[in-house]
């Protein structure tokens, strides 16, 4: 979505639209805003992946919360946010749906990592701080999550996880608001692998991030954004074997270049998710920055008739974790 | 071992405060270090799981919980391990729950308040995603016999797996290990009755674990450990026989039950297994009389292996910085004092070879960011405690009249949209180990408050970090900003995102001051250093300017490029005025005034001294910089120094200061401007001819041209230029030899200096003059301030310069001017002015004129620059060659 909304040359008074004529901050660069003041042109966006052959697209809400907000004033708007979010994917889902009767498009609200962590200081001098509480960041997501299930997503994803104690909060909160609605849609996870340790920004393994997150019972577990499909082979080589639940995987085109761009192109992304989805270790596959639709036609081409991974019999253990696994059968 | 031994998990029990005395204490002392060790020689000792408990009355035990969890999270060789969190009280145990990333196990919950706490309680847990030690414990107190604790468990099993749909897996029963031996009869078969317990809940309740704390069996013999290692040793034994899984235990307190004295053995046996009347008796005489021979309880040794401890001191620094092991730090680094001459030796030799080792590792993806930020303590810690000895080492040098190195001021932010700080951070602290201040604004921090900052505490270096690949664009911002105000520090360039390409390409063009790509945080100390050293800095800058120059004529060969725009298309996406209502004024005179001589006072007054301080690698704004922390006293004296020289060439004008400057009628046609000889434009007396910028840009930025801000021919408006050259050049040479002659180098570079800022200071003057001639000078009412940042209407650009790139366009100019007869300034043959300390340039009154760089240029304007300045292609390339856009071979 954001490459996508690039590619358009937004100005600051796009970004305001008729709705902020004279903001606290600078909005430009608050992509999720769009939403309320260029609902059109995200719609268009999501026409654009659907027609490509996406199956299911993510609300632009990335940055959809109150802590995301306040970097720009704005949290007092974040449900308004979160539901003309859903509507502009909602939207596009119809028209796609209506173009091609009988065909299923479905909507994923986005839930973003927040630019603020509760596993690590931002003072190297004081190890024991953190920029904000457990309580801050299970309030922010629950008002995010109430108002996706309000505006009606087909699931939730809480994606690009960095540092897994902010996505247990976002877990949380989501059952929380699961209990107060009555009703539930499927949690789909997926983490960010940052390095060549192999480990989250907070550093655990992938194995020890599943075990942090299980709990959860998500509908999938997958690995998105930093590296490049390539580089992600062994972790999600990894999750296929350990997780009971779907495995996604949506990598970045390649790594960004030093010019902020990315290089691969949609047949270099394609073959490589294809060769994941014929080793049998993927269920769903798509793209994250710098995939374009013209990459996810060809994922979508790529990946057809292949059969999706076959989720493994996992006996029963306690499956603990630190930054690394610990399973007690 | 059976291999279900193999199979039993160690629960660190060290870090329960009731569990250690040790760590009991350094707790109520707030001594978290010592905490911490505690903590990771368990993990080192073994433990699959750290127990951490802080219950005690004078404790707050929330506080403590979330802290000590906080900090173990930065302790990547703790952090390694699940957590146990363990209270007596629920809402400690709620905010452990609120700091664990990974999955651990909460100790415990019961349902001694009855089942509806309990159920809520779980329900909890499981949202927070833990398993959960359930005591046997119920609303009637604690079970003590096999078939209370069968029962307790049993009960509290259904109501977990049947309400609530807990998963049994995460189930960890604790039945409760009693003291045995304690005199008392009762207590006779605690053991029996445990072990028992554990066998029917592992065959009754599927899935669930059971756990137990092991100490408390041998609680009768406190003060013999040898006697108690045996009692827990032999319990286990039993123990995981039965099904026990796990159990807190002191890891390293832990013996092999084959290996226990076969005498010991079997008298701890008779009692754990109840199998004799006498059995506490015998075994208590037995231990009085163990603890007789061996003289006390001794101490079992630390299993931490410490034969790096061994090495050489290099080596053990090393270790110590990769380990991230503070503990012998402040010992080795004395011992490394006692053998290095100075203090800064060791910083920069054993300290920093070991940063580069974790540099490697951590690049190598060998190491991972916590322990990185590990390794960043340890070498502050060594810093720290070299710190005196380095102040001293200032004082000896200041008392025997050495110079000393002055600190240099870092600043660094994380650049506005970008969250990612550790590298920053990182680098922060391997500067300030470097002695350097480091003042770091934090992350998302927009341009202006990088460069308020900077000015505001006159920062030496500033340096930018990101990860995130929008940062790439907000440097590229932060770098135009800074150019646009006139700092004129380093400016560095780091993060995971960026590359010595990118800022070859994309900042440093914006930055004419110097941008330095950093690798990684154990190459900044070089480069600051590099920077900050007035020996160094000239050989290193030009040694960056060469090498980014290369990288980007190899980026523009090598790269598959949005080609420019062509020079049609770029013309076309010029800025449009309404040519009708441009407010265009006439200047009071036409053609061309001489101010010979120009009388130096006069001019003194418009003096930008802040280049000036930069000349002397004094780095700040003026006036700040007097009064600044670092510098100022040795800013103070450079300015008194100054203002004497400078008298003293004002007084005995010794530099002769002269200007010429002129306007003329025009019009522009195309990118070039005609000269009129009058107002009549019959005759075109000569023709200045400009640059567009063709890069593509932004739908609502335009390709500038300066010619843009001349009414075109065909708007039927006439316009006007003007043009001016001014020297103070007249006897600076002369003077500085004279300095020179008399071995004083310092008063040479200082007439040098003053030269430099009068012609600099006399075109500001000039310019004020000649926007006074065109009418709207009058009313500027400018301060100091605002002539030196030029906040007026209109610009002087300089032939030569990146908004009219072409130097040869001097020529022109000085024909019409007149300038050589006038002043005495003539062009070099490759038009550069002699004497050095002049300036000479245009003027554009245009309302909206701005300064821009010209970029990259396309064959095609190249080829019709080359008609409209009657040159062969070849010569102009030659001229323009910098900023071609293509390899003209």
């Amino acid at each position: 979505m954001g490459s996508m909304i690039q590619t358009y040359g937004l100005t600051e008074a796009d970004f305001r639209g008729d709705r902020f004529p004279a903001p606290a901050k600078d909005l430009k660069g608050n992509n999720d805003l769009l939403c309320l003041t260029k609902p059109a042109l995200i719609e268009e966006i999501h026409g654009k992946y659907f027609t490509a052959g996406a199956d299911i697209v993510e609300t632009n809400t990335f940055s959809s919360t109150r802590i995301g907000q306040s970097d720009y004033e704005l949290e007092s708007i974040v449900t308004e946010l979160n539901l003309a979010a859903v509507a502009c994917a909602r939207r596009a889902a119809q028209k796609a749906e209506a173009a091609t009767p009988g065909r299923r498009c479905f909507v994923a609200g986005a839930i973003g990592p927040l630019n603020r962590t509760l596993s690590m200081s931002p003072d190297v001098n004081r190890p024991d701080f953190r920029a904000v509480t457990w309580n801050q960041v299970v309030e922010a997501y629950t008002e995010q999550i109430r108002a996706l299930l309000q505006g009606g997503v087909d699931a939730l994803l809480i994606e690009t996880i960095f540092d897994t104690l902010n996505s247990k909060a976002a877990l949380f909160a989501a059952e929380t608001v699961f209990e107060e609605a009555g009703k539930r849609v499927p949690v789909m996870i997926s983490v960010t692998i940052t390095d060549a340790s192999g480990r989250t920004l907070s550093g655990q393994t992938t194995e020890a991030f599943y075990n942090s997150i299980r709990h959860a019972k998500p509908f999938s577990v997958g690995i998105n954004c930093a590296l490049g499909g390539r580089a992600m082979r062994p972790y999600i080589e990894e999750l296929a074997r350990v997780a009971e639940c779907y495995v996604t995987c949506y990598p970045n085109a390649g790594l960004p270049n030093a010019f902020g761009g990315y290089d691969e192109t949609p047949a270099d992304m394609a073959a490589v998710l294809r060769e994941f989805a014929e080793a049998g270790l993927i269920n769903l596959v798509g793209g994250c920055c710098g995939s374009t639709p013209d990459h996810i036609a060809a994922i979508s081409g790529a990946v057809r008739g292949l059969a999706p991974r076959k989720r493994p019999v996992v006996p029963p253990a306690m499956r603990l974790s630190g930054l690394e696994p610990l399973t007690v059968a | 071992m059976t291999q279900s031994a193999s199979n039993f998990l160690v629960v660190g029990e060290r870090t329960n405060i009731t569990g250690s005395p040790k760590f009991a204490k350094a707790l109520k002392a707030g001594d978290w270090a010592v905490c911490l060790e505690i903590a990771r020689q368990q993990v080192e000792n073994g433990a699959n799981i750290i127990d951490i408990n802080v219950d005690e009355a004078l404790i707050d035990g929330e506080a403590t919980m979330v802290k000590f969890l906080n900090l173990i999270a930065a302790e990547p060789d703790i952090a390694r391990v699940p957590v146990m969190i363990d209270s007596s009280k629920w809402s400690v145990l709620e905010a452990g729950l609120q700091c664990l990333q990974g999955k651990g196990v909460v100790n415990s919950i019961s349902l001694k308040d009855g089942e509806e706490e309990f159920l809520r309680r779980a329900k909890l847990i499981r949202r927070y995603g833990a398993a959960a030690v359930v005591m046997a414990f119920d609303e009637q107190g604690q079970a003590a016999t096999r078939d209370e604790k069968v029962r307790i468990c049993t009960r509290a099993y259904k109501l977990l797996t049947e309400k609530i749909g807990f998963p049994p897996e995460d189930i960890i029963f604790d039945p409760n290990i009693l003291t045995v031996a304690t005199g008392i009869e009762e207590h006779n078969n605690y053991a029996v009755d445990f072990f028992e317990a554990v066998k029917i809940i592992k065959e009754t309740l599927p899935h669930a674990k059971v756990s137990g704390g092991v100490s408390n069996v041998s609680f009768s013999f406190r003060g013999n450990n040898p006697v108690r290692e045996a009692i827990h040793t032999a319990f286990l034994y039993h123990a995981i026989r039965a099904g026990m899984d796990m159990g807190i235990v002191n890891a390293g307190m832990l013996g092999n039950y084959d290996e226990i004295e076969p005498t010991l053995r079997e008298h701890v046996e008779d009692v754990l297994l109840n199998r004799r009347p006498d059995a506490t008796e015998r075994l208590v005489k037995f231990a009085d009389e163990l603890k007789a021979k061996q003289g006390g309880a001794t101490k079992t040794e630390t299993k931490e292996d410490l034969a790096w401890r061994a090495q050489p001191v290099e080596e053990r620094i090393k270790h110590a910085l990769v380990k991230g092991i503070d503990a012998f730090v402040d010992q080795d680094t004395e011992e490394c004092r006692q053998k290095y001459p100075r203090p800064l030796d060791i910083i920069e030799g054993p300290l920093m070879d070991g940063m580069r080792v974790v540099g490697d590792l951590f690049g190598a993806g060998k190491m991972f960011l916590p322990q990185v930020v590990k390794s960043a303590r340890v070498m502050k810690k060594a810093v720290a405690y070299l710190t005196p000895f380095m102040e001293e080492e200032k004082r000896r040098a200041e008392a025997a009249g050495e110079a000393t190195r002055s600190q240099g001021k870092f600043l660094i932010a994380t650049v506005k949209g970008d969250v990612h700080d550790i590298g920053k951070n990182i680098v922060g602290v391997v500067l300030a180990c470097n002695n350097y201040e480091v003042v770091d604004l934090g992350v998302m921090v927009p341009a202006d408050k990088i460069l308020a900052e900077a000015r505001r505490i006159g920062a030496d270096v500033i340096g930018l970090s990101g990860l995130i690949t929008p940062s790439l664009d907000e440097m590229v911002h932060v770098a135009k900003e800074m150019a646009r105000e006139g700092f004129t520090v380093p400016l560095l360039i780091g993060g995971a995102t960026t590359s010595a390409a990118h800022t070859a390409v994309k900042i440093a063009p914006e930055y004419p001051p110097g941008v330095v790509h950093v690798l990684d945080a154990s190459r900044v100390v070089n480069v600051v250093s590099s920077l900050l050293s007035p020996e160094q800095k000239p050989a290193y800058m030009e040694e960056i300017r060469a090498k980014q120059e290369r990288q980007r004529q190899e980026f523009a060969a090598r790269r598959t490029r949005k080609p420019l725009l062509s020079l049609a298309t770029a013309r076309d996406r010029r800025p449009r005025f309404d040519w009708a209502t441009v407010d265009i004024p006439r200047p009071e005179f036409l053609g061309v005034r001489v101010f010979d001589p120009v009388p130096l006072e006069e001019i003194v007054p418009f003096i930008d001294w802040g280049p000036f301080f930069s000349a002397w690698e004094l780095h700040g704004r003026f006036p700040q910089i007097l009064e600044d922390e670092t510098v100022g006293t040795e800013a103070k004296k450079l300015f008194a120094d100054g203002q004497k020289l400078l008298d003293q060439i004002v007084r005995e004008k010794r530099f002769t200061a002269k200007a010429i400057m002129g306007y003329w009628p025009c019009n522009a046609v195309g990118d070039d401007i005609e000269i009129y000889a009058d107002e009549s434009r019959s005759a075109v007396v000569t023709r200045f001819h400009q640059l567009r910028q063709q890069l593509e840009k932004p739908a609502d930025q335009f390709n500038h041209c300066l010619a843009d801000y001349i009414a075109p021919k065909d708007s039927g408006r006439i316009d006007y230029m003007g043009g001016f050259a001014v020297t103070a050049g007249h006897g600076v040479e002369e003077f500085a030899k004279e300095f020179k002659a008399k071995g004083d180098d310092y008063n040479a570079i200082m007439a040098q200096a003053l030269g430099d800022r009068l012609a600099e200071a006399m075109a500001e003057m000039l310019h004020k003059r000649a926007r006074d001639a065109a009418g709207f000078g009058r009313t500027e009412n400018l301060s100091y301030e605002d002539l030196i940042r030029e906040r007026y209407r209109g610009v002087r650009p300089a032939p030569g310069y990146p908004a009219c790139p072409d130097h040869t366009e001097k020529r022109i100019l000085f024909d019409l001017l007149g300038v050589t007869k006038a002043t005495g300034i003539v062009l070099t043959e490759s038009c550069a002015m002699s004497p050095a300390s002049s300036v000479s340039g245009w003027y554009f009154n245009h309302p909206e004129a701005k300064y821009f760089g010209v970029g990259k240029i396309g064959r095609d304007q190249i080829e019709e620059y080359a008609q409209r300045t009657q040159r062969s292609v070849a010569e102009t390339e030659k001229w323009l060659a910098p900023y071609l856009d293509y390899d003209p071979r």
